[in-house]
């Protein structure tokens, strides 16, 4: 019944994730950003589960976590029990609105240790198609001399005593040395701002590393940019609507019936492991692509009825994999609105069966396919961006 | 007597006219009554027990990162089942949705078809608490189909599911049904007890079970919401409503002062910089705890026939409490005309900045500042606001920190199984070091 199957994703070891990120740029970018001195973290919101594909060996320091520990893993991981609510909300949304944030959060070290730090992150944007390719994320750990108390009043400042942040190995350029702290004091602080310097602090480390990538994505010809200099295409989702597709793992695609001979514009990992084909080749493609020389033609035509008439369908269909292989495919189909209200793409979710079955006149989609169309729709509808 | 006259939302195809009398008789229509009980079977959710915040998030632990939930599934899926059965009055993804520009991000919908042009009918807006009735539409009388599962609180470390369990009324099952006027895709409606006719108040038991479906659909924007009988309340049936709206409410981005902490850790704040005045509820050893909080405080509003309502958010670590006074105001006439003319009632997911909109005029026209203007008139004066603090910090035992820093004398409100917190001593805030300057 579940739609969180435990099959492994495509780009399941540290190598595969590392790949993706080295495809955009050209040759020493990792070797470019290991140079740099400050704590940052690149991810990839076009991978399900929005996770890090770069971490500077800052990070690793100050966090204590290995590269392989890190690579893979979504942001969310460094977060704990005290990180305030408010805050993982702010990132949340900034991530949503593809905008740059700055806020001081609770993060936890892989001891378990807490400690505070601004968080930084911008989008990186493509050049040439407007859409985001990375997020930038630069972790500079905070003292905190002054505690204020919840956010957005000033009014009560609670005295305290100073607190310096122990950071471990890694120590702050400005301190002199790690200074005894509380931990459990840290937690309790409901906010720790950041002062001027370091703020300026996580700027400069943010220039620095959009610079690296700018230089290393022109030389590869593809260049990104930390500003969106054209509206993103009609065939490119947003990328927090790709975050949300990438949580529903089964094998679905959606399609737009608005751009010529109605191409694929988005594809899950369960999707091509099914059909054998990369992301890349289906981009931008026709579904017929999956049908081949057996494929009963009046369930094409079935199907092309449905679209046309904006009506959910489920059929049996004889597809195609890469390799010529065939298998049935107990295909379900239905339109899918946007926030304006109108149709803006199908939603195609695959099941492979065993054997055609060939008993039920009528057929009904699975449960799991129902759960996949759903979570489409709620995330299709609610994709659409601030306007503050 | 304060009564106001207005069209209720129907949320279940075999909802009627309430003025009409609604005698079932043996009714073949498949509903949760005597008559059609014996054999129904209704798939079960038994949640997992809930954490207490001692437990520390080990990284590691990969099956902590959440993939699409199960519960998530289970809604969404059985959603679009009875969606392409059509048993929703209207497709609410065919009706445009919008942000109004401004700093708080509203939300607004343009739903003509959610409100009947029926004649409206009289509420009764000055109890809080009023018995159950039966012959009145409750959800004893909703089809079977518009059901999508049972849902109970399980005990174990895992949660389960039994794809078709019996609905026996000696287990008191609480379920999940659809609302046939949504005001989103996946808009449901959770009944605790539902054999038990319970009246729309809050008890223990039932918070606490809501808090755990928000716990358990792991999703930051399936939130839950409640409204008291006198704040919008349609049925005199327990229920609460959720749905997922994949962004942040209004009401979730404003800011709070902290008040005070409980000895069981529940961290109260104000709100603050939004129309309307309430309570941040969050925190708490454990969730039971926050739970029980809230509850306590819904009791005391209760009893002391506060209408309010409720928004569950944030996987249940949230919650807020709005008291309000809009129905009263429009009882005695003295809301403001055009906001009296949207016909927007401000309900849980209004108060918390998801409108929904009858009039083009009014969706084309929308703006932070009406919305704004609008939610102002259901929120109680600052001066009420801090009498209403008052009764509550009283009745849960704990001072308010602003006001008496001597020893508070506590008594119990109602104990339907409460927490106990009975103590001489004053309370507030044990954890920080405090000096004010």
């Amino acid at each position: 019944m579940s739609i969180t199957q435990s099959s492994a994703s495509l780009f399941s070891t540290t190598e595969e994730k590392e790949g993706t990120f080295n495809a955009r740029y050209s040759l020493w970018i990792k070797e470019a950003l290991d140079e740099l001195p400050h704590s940052f973290t690149i991810t990839d919101p076009f991978i399900s589960g929005h996770p890090i594909v770069f971490a500077s060996p800052g990070f690793l320091k100050m966090t204590g976590y290995s590269r392989e520990e890190v690579i893979g893993r979504n942001g969310r991981a460094f977060q704990g029990p005290k990180t305030n609510r408010r805050s993982i909300m702010e990132i949340r949304e900034a991530i949503r609105e593809e905008r740059p944030v700055q806020v001081s959060i609770l993060n936890y070290r892989k001891s378990g240790s807490p400690f505070w730090m601004l968080f930084h992150m911008i989008p990186v944007f493509g050049n040439d198609d407007g859409r985001v390719i990375h997020f930038v994320a630069v972790q500079v750990p905070i003292s905190g001399q002054k505690m204020r108390n919840g956010s957005g009043c000033s009014e009560m400042v609670f005295g305290s005593c100073r607190r310096e942040v122990c950071l471990g190995s890694f120590v702050h350029q400005e301190r002199a040395l790690p200074v005894e702290c509380d931990e459990q004091e840290l937690e309790n602080w409901e906010h720790c701002e950041a002062s001027e310097s370091e703020k300026l602090k996580s700027a400069e480390a943010v220039g620095s590393v959009l610079s690296v990538l700018t230089r290393y994505s022109e030389f590869a010809g593809r260049l990104v940019c930390g500003k969106r200099n054209c509206l993103r295409g009609a065939d490119c989702l947003s990328s927090s609507l790709v975050i949300s597709l990438g949580r529903i793992k089964q094998s679905f695609v959606l399609t737009n019936p608005c751009l010529p001979d109605m191409p694929i514009v988005y594809a899950s990992d369960a999707f091509l492991t099914l059909t054998g084909y990369k992301r890349h080749e289906v981009l931008g493609q026709n579904c017929r692509f999956l049908s081949g020389v057996d494929t009963d033609s009046s369930v094409l035509y079935e199907m092309k009825e449905c679209i046309l008439k904006g009506q959910p369908c489920t059929v049996q269909i004889l597809n195609y994999r890469k390799d010529k292989s065939t298998f049935w495919n107990l295909l379900h189909i239905s339109p899918v609105r946007n926030a304006s209200g109108k149709t803006a793409y199908f939603v195609g979710v695959q099941m492979e069966a065993s054997c055609k079955d060939i008993e039920s006149k009528e057929l009904r989609p699975e449960p799991r396919q129902l759960s996949v169309v759903g979570a489409v729709r709620v995330a299709v509808r609610s994709s659409f961006m601030a306007t503050c | 007597m304060l009564k106001i006259k207005r069209v209720p939302t129907v949320v279940s195809n075999y909802q009627k006219d309430e003025s009409s009398a609604d005698v079932s008789v043996g009714c073949g229509r498949n509903c949760l009554g005597a008559c059609c009980l014996n054999g129904a079977r209704l798939p079960l959710y038994s949640c997992k027990k809930l954490e207490t915040s001692g437990e520390k998030v080990v990284v590691n632990n990969e099956a902590r990162e959440p993939p699409v939930a199960f519960l998530e599934s289970l809604v969404l899926g059985e959603w679009e089942d009875r969606f392409q059965r059509g048993l929703f009055r209207y497709d609410v993804t065919a009706c445009e949705t919008k942000v109004i520009p401004g700093k708080y991000g509203f939300v607004a919908q343009l739903n003509e078809g959610r409100h009947l042009k029926k004649r409206p009918t009289e509420f009764r807006v000055d109890k809080v608490l009023q018995s159950f009735d039966g012959n009145k539409f409750n959800f004893t009388k909703v089809g079977q189909e518009e059901l999508l599962f049972q849902f109970e609180a399980g005990e174990d470390d895992e949660a389960q599911f039994f794809p078709c369990m019996p609905l026996d009324a000696e287990n008191s099952p609480s379920v999940v049904a659809i609302n046939v006027s949504p005001i989103e895709y996946g808009h449901v409606l959770l009944i605790p007890r539902v054999l038990d006719c319970l009246p729309q108040r809050i008890d223990h038991k039932s918070l606490l079970l809501a808090l755990h479906m928000a716990s358990e659909a792991a999703n930051p924007y399936f939130r839950l919401g409640y409204n008291s009988l006198g704040a919008f309340a349609t049925i005199n049936h327990l229920h609460f409503q959720a749905y997922y709206l994949a962004m942040p409410f209004p009401l979730e981005k404003a800011s709070s002062k902290k008040m005070i902490t409980t000895d069981n850790g529940v961290k109260i704040s104000e709100l603050l910089n939004y129309p309307v005045r309430g309570l941040l509820f969050e925190g708490g050893n454990s969730m039971q705890y926050l739970s029980d909080t809230v509850s306590d405080t819904c009791v005391c509003l209760q009893n002391n026939n506060i209408p309010f309502n409720i928004l569950i958010s944030d996987c249940g670590r949230q919650i807020f409490l709005m008291p309000q006074c809009y129905a009263e105001k429009q009882a005695l006439g003295e809301v403001s005309p055009e906001v009296l003319e949207t016909q927007v009632n401000p309900a849980v997911w209004e108060i918390s900045g998801h409108m929904v909109l009858k009039r083009k005029e009014d969706y084309e026209g929308a703006t932070e500042e009406k919305a704004w203007r609008l939610l102002a008139e259901a929120s109680l004066s600052e001066e009420r606001f801090k009498e209403v603090n008052d009764l509550i910090f009283e009745a849960i035992g704990c001072s308010n920190q602003e006001g008496k820093l001597e020893g508070t004398k506590v008594h119990q409100q109602n104990t339907n199984g409460s927490v106990n917190q009975t103590s001489n001593r004053s309370h507030g805030t044990a954890s920080e070091c405090l000096v004010l300057q």
